[in-house]
């Protein structure tokens, strides 16, 4: 019956080479098997619009896992239930492609089930074939998100209940009421009327996607004699009295007129204008410089900075750095990260080296800033004898009890109360030390902040900062 | 081109676009969000794919469409997205679409946590899916390293059709390090892909797929992967050597150990003791023919790891019945060790 009105489309191959044994002209299907016929409606929409050169089938986990015997296409076999995403990522990298779903009802509706919805949900430019016989065909007729209430498979021996399994899943329903889907319709290939019907759904799912309008999918109901133990004649029955009563057939979606469409634009760089995007291209004031003249003591230092959440300890860390790195030196910043970062303190660690840096840790520092009490108290023993503590005067109410390292007091916080706001102590720190150490030029460190600090409107104050941090190194 | 002040995991990303990776598809989470984030700004800007995608499952599904295309796709994960990579990554493997996938590890198992650790080697040097295969996994140890070898996974992924993973720690993809970057590449790998299915009439007879019904064809299938692993075996070993020319005492970790381990052999030196260092740069395929040497020439091997001694068991099989004896040190909860940790350590295994 079906033969009549189906002809083997040049979409489809003649000699199914990919299938191994010698019987390369059979498709591996049961007789009244639904899959096929589906599969030359599809091979013939591909045909007649020309596009089976640019088409890809995706093959899925299912009785339908060999659809890639069958198509003259492109063709890729993915894992059970992925294929919305994998037509995603061929579609979004090859947005000419014609990327066809094909998926049975456990692959979509059950492990795929997420990957179906948020595929349409993105409203991705693919078709979707979604072939629903209440069953699992390939694995022995197990029971499906779509096995109807009361029938029985191998899982569902008593008849599927409304108590331990729930509804059947209207998928196309279900798909329908999410904002960016465009065209969904269930069809029945049964009969030859409803594989008429079938043909045009077919061919209005794919020239939706021809045309840039985004996710459609047609949901078939189609025959599975072997899982459901059934004659194929039978079959055909069962579709039309039992799973149409409880899935409607017709269109649950249709905004395909509304929908604009859209394809991607391609952009094409040049090599420059690449490194230009990607920020490679910009100006750093570089001045080579070996560190012969700056204080033995203040060389390749380590330092650790250290404060309250939210007293820009990062940034102050990260301003050193790019700093160091400008000056040709070795450098490493990190943040404190992991068991370090509870109880509302951060620090950063930072290395400022003319030789390779090793462990970018600072477990005993050469410089340590400390912007709070907790920081001073933790850390003081740390510091390296012979090296140096700055501290927060405005939150410290103790002087640092060493006598081996140089301890050099200023009230940052109020230094920057006065200027305005207190996120800017952590700049007066940065004047005060590249005052103490000369380690860091002031040119340098006025470019390393300028990269350092995002929103540029913020830079003119922060230097002020750091001019005053300056200052006040000089009076002490 | 001058030096930029980032962070390893945005090096990840700037290395990757260099590499000309088409497509970026991931899922947040720390301590790897920052390559996501990267991504989203600059993928976009370049005229490139990013897409936050529902999962990790997705995730690597949306590599291998891209990848099975031929274009460089980068994904991006720590350990409870890597498990989830785990069954794209396999099928990937069987039907060789090149990715990149990087894994900055935290702290498991479960949830764990987010401080660095190493704890994902087993998973990802053994092959955490299922089947026989296993991956190019490379391990940067610097935020040069970060843009470097992920430039080179993309090659290294091309020329052998295989994910390639960038396995680092949490510590290295949030420090920040100049980095020199280099000029972008050619963009047109895709000419060179006779195999991959990129929706034209040229590559239309093509197939990506895993599935061999046939037990012969599986089996060949099988052993054409294990002489394509044998030969990354012995082509594309890479590790680093520091002063073991004269050294009684090696000592191994790669990641963010060996930096530490490598200012501890300094000290060591200071101290008098002889200590040097080997950092494996791939642990698939393990620098074995170095170990075995070094089992030969030193008294000792420390191996250390942020893990309960994953790569241990790798440098044992190398070493084998060798002279050396093969120490341990780890930490399991996200604590790096410190530089005085692995010095008291060496000194005490020095002393015998
Ligand atoms: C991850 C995974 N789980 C389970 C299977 C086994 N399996 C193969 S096909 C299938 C069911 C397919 O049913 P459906 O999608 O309805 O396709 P049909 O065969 O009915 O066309 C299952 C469970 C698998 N291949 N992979
Ligand atoms: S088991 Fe069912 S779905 Fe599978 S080929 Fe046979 S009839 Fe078709
Ligand atoms: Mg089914």
């Amino acid at each position: 019956m079906a033969k009549d009105i189906l002809r083997k489309p040049t979409g489809f191959m003649d000699i199914y080479n990919f299938k191994p044994g010698d019987d390369k002209g059979n498709t591996h299907y049961c007789p009244g098997c639904g899959h096929g016929i589906l599969h030359k409606l599809i091979a013939e929409a591909l045909e007649d619009f020309g596009v089976a050169d640019r088409t890809i089938m995706i093959s899925p986990v299912g009785c339908s896992v060999f659809v890639y015997y069958y198509f003259a296409t492109g063709n890729v076999q993915v894992a059970h239930g992925r294929a919305p995403a994998v037509a995603t990522g061929i579609k979004r990298t090859n947005p000419d492609s014609i990327v066809i779903s094909y998926q049975g009802d456990g692959d979509l509706a059950a492990i795929g089930g997420n990957n179906i919805l948020q595929a349409a949900n993105r409203g991705e430019n693919i078709t979707v074939f979604f072939v629903n016989n209440a069953i699992y065909g390939m694995t022995g007729g197990q029971m499906a998100p779509t096995t109807l209430i009361g029938q029985k498979t191998m899982t569902s021996p008593y008849g599927r209940s409304v108590q331990n399994e729930g509804y059947p899943i209207k998928m196309a329903e279900l798909l329908s009421t999410l904002e960016t889907t465009t065209y969904i319709e269930r069809t029945s290939v049964h009969n030859p009327k409803n594989i008429a019907k079938t043909r045009k759904a077919v061919r209005k799912a794919i020239k939706c996607q021809i045309d840039g309008k985004g996710f459609s999918l047609v949901e078939t109901l189609a025959m599975c004699p072997s899982g459901w133990k059934m004659t194929p004649v039978n079959s055909t029955k069962w579709i039309e009295e039992k799973m149409m009563a409880y899935f409607p057939l017709g269109v649950t979606k249709d905004v395909i007129e509304e929908r604009e469409a859209y394809f991607p634009k391609k952009l094409e760089l040049s090599n420059l204008e690449i490194k230009e995007k990607l920020g490679l291209t910009k100006e750093r004031l570089f001045v080579k410089r070996d560190m012969s003249d700056v204080h033995d003591k203040y060389r390749n230092p380590h330092i650790k900075i250290a404060g309250f959440g939210g007293q820009g300890v990062l940034l102050l860390g990260r301003v050193l750095a790019e700093a160091g790195m400008r000056h040709g030196w070795n450098v490493s910043w990190i943040p404190s990260y992991g068991p370090e970062m509870r109880g509302g303190t951060a620090n950063c660690q930072v290395h400022i080296d003319e030789r390779p840096i090793g462990a970018p840790v600072v477990d005993r520092p050469s410089i340590l800033v400390a912007l709070n009490k907790p920081s001073l108290d933790k850390f003081e023993p740390t510091v390296k004898p012979g090296g140096i503590i700055f501290y927060n005067t405005s939150m410290i109410d103790r002087k640092p009890a060493r006598d081996d390292v140089e301890i050099v007091g200023i009230p940052f916080s109020d230094i920057a109360d006065e200027l305005g706001s207190l996120r800017f102590a952590n700049m007066v720190v940065v004047g005060a030390i590249i005052e103490k150490t000369n380690l860091l030029g002031y040119d340098v460190t006025i470019d390393a902040l300028n990269e350092a600090i995002k929103n540029k409107k913020f830079v003119p104050a922060n230097i002020k900062a750091i001019d005053r941090g300056i200052a006040e190194m000089k009076k002490l | 081109m001058a030096k930029e002040l980032i962070k390893g995991n945005e090096a990840i990303v700037k290395g990757a676009l260099l590499a000309g990776s088409r497509c970026y598809f991931g899922y947040p989470i720390t301590p790897a969000s920052e390559i996501a984030h990267g991504a989203a700004t600059f993928y976009p800007l370049l005229g490139r794919t990013f897409l936050q995608a529902e999962s990790e499952i997705a995730a690597i599904q949306m590599c291998y469409g891209a990848g099975g295309t031929g274009a460089r796709a980068l994904t991006a994960s720590s350990g409870p997205g890597i498990s989830l990579k785990c069954e794209g990554i396999s099928y990937a493997a069987g039907s060789q679409v090149p990715i990149v996938i990087a894994d900055i590890m935290r702290g498991g198992p479960g949830l764990g946590n987010i401080a660095p650790a190493q704890s994902d080697y087993n998973q990802v040097v053994k092959g955490g899916g299922h089947g026989n295969y296993k991956l190019i996994v490379l391990a940067p140890n610097c935020a040069q390293e970060m843009c470097d070898l992920t430039m080179l996974a993309f090659d290294l992924a091309d020329k052998y059709r295989t994910p390639v993973f960038v396995l680092t720690d949490g510590f290295i993809g949030q420090m920040m390090e100049p980095v020199e970057f280099p000029e972008p590449v050619e963009l047109d790998h895709r000419k060179k892909k006779d195999w991959a299915v990129m929706g034209d009439a040229e590559t239309k007879g093509n197939l990506i797929n895993s599935i061999y019904l046939n037990e012969e064809e599986l089996e060949e299938h099988n052993q054409m992967l294990q002489d394509k692993y044998a030969e990354i075996e012995k082509a594309e070993v890479r590790f680093e050597d520091y002063l073991l020319d004269d050294a009684e005492i090696a000592v191994t970790g790669f990641g963010i150990v060996s930096r530490v381990l490598k200012s501890a052999v300094d000290v060591c030196r200071e101290k008098g003791i002889k200590a040097g260092l080997l950092r494996p740069i791939t642990l698939f395929p393990f620098p074995n023919d170095r170990f075995a040497e070094l089992g030969d020439s030193m008294k000792h091997i420390l191996v250390a790891e942020l893990n309960n001694g994953q790569m241990l068991v790798d440098v044992k099989m190398a070493v084998g019945c060798r002279k050396a004896r093969v120490h341990f040190y780890n930490r399991m909860g996200g604590v790096v060790p410190s530089v005085d940790e692995m010095v008291e350590k060496i000194t005490e295994i020095a002393k015998g």
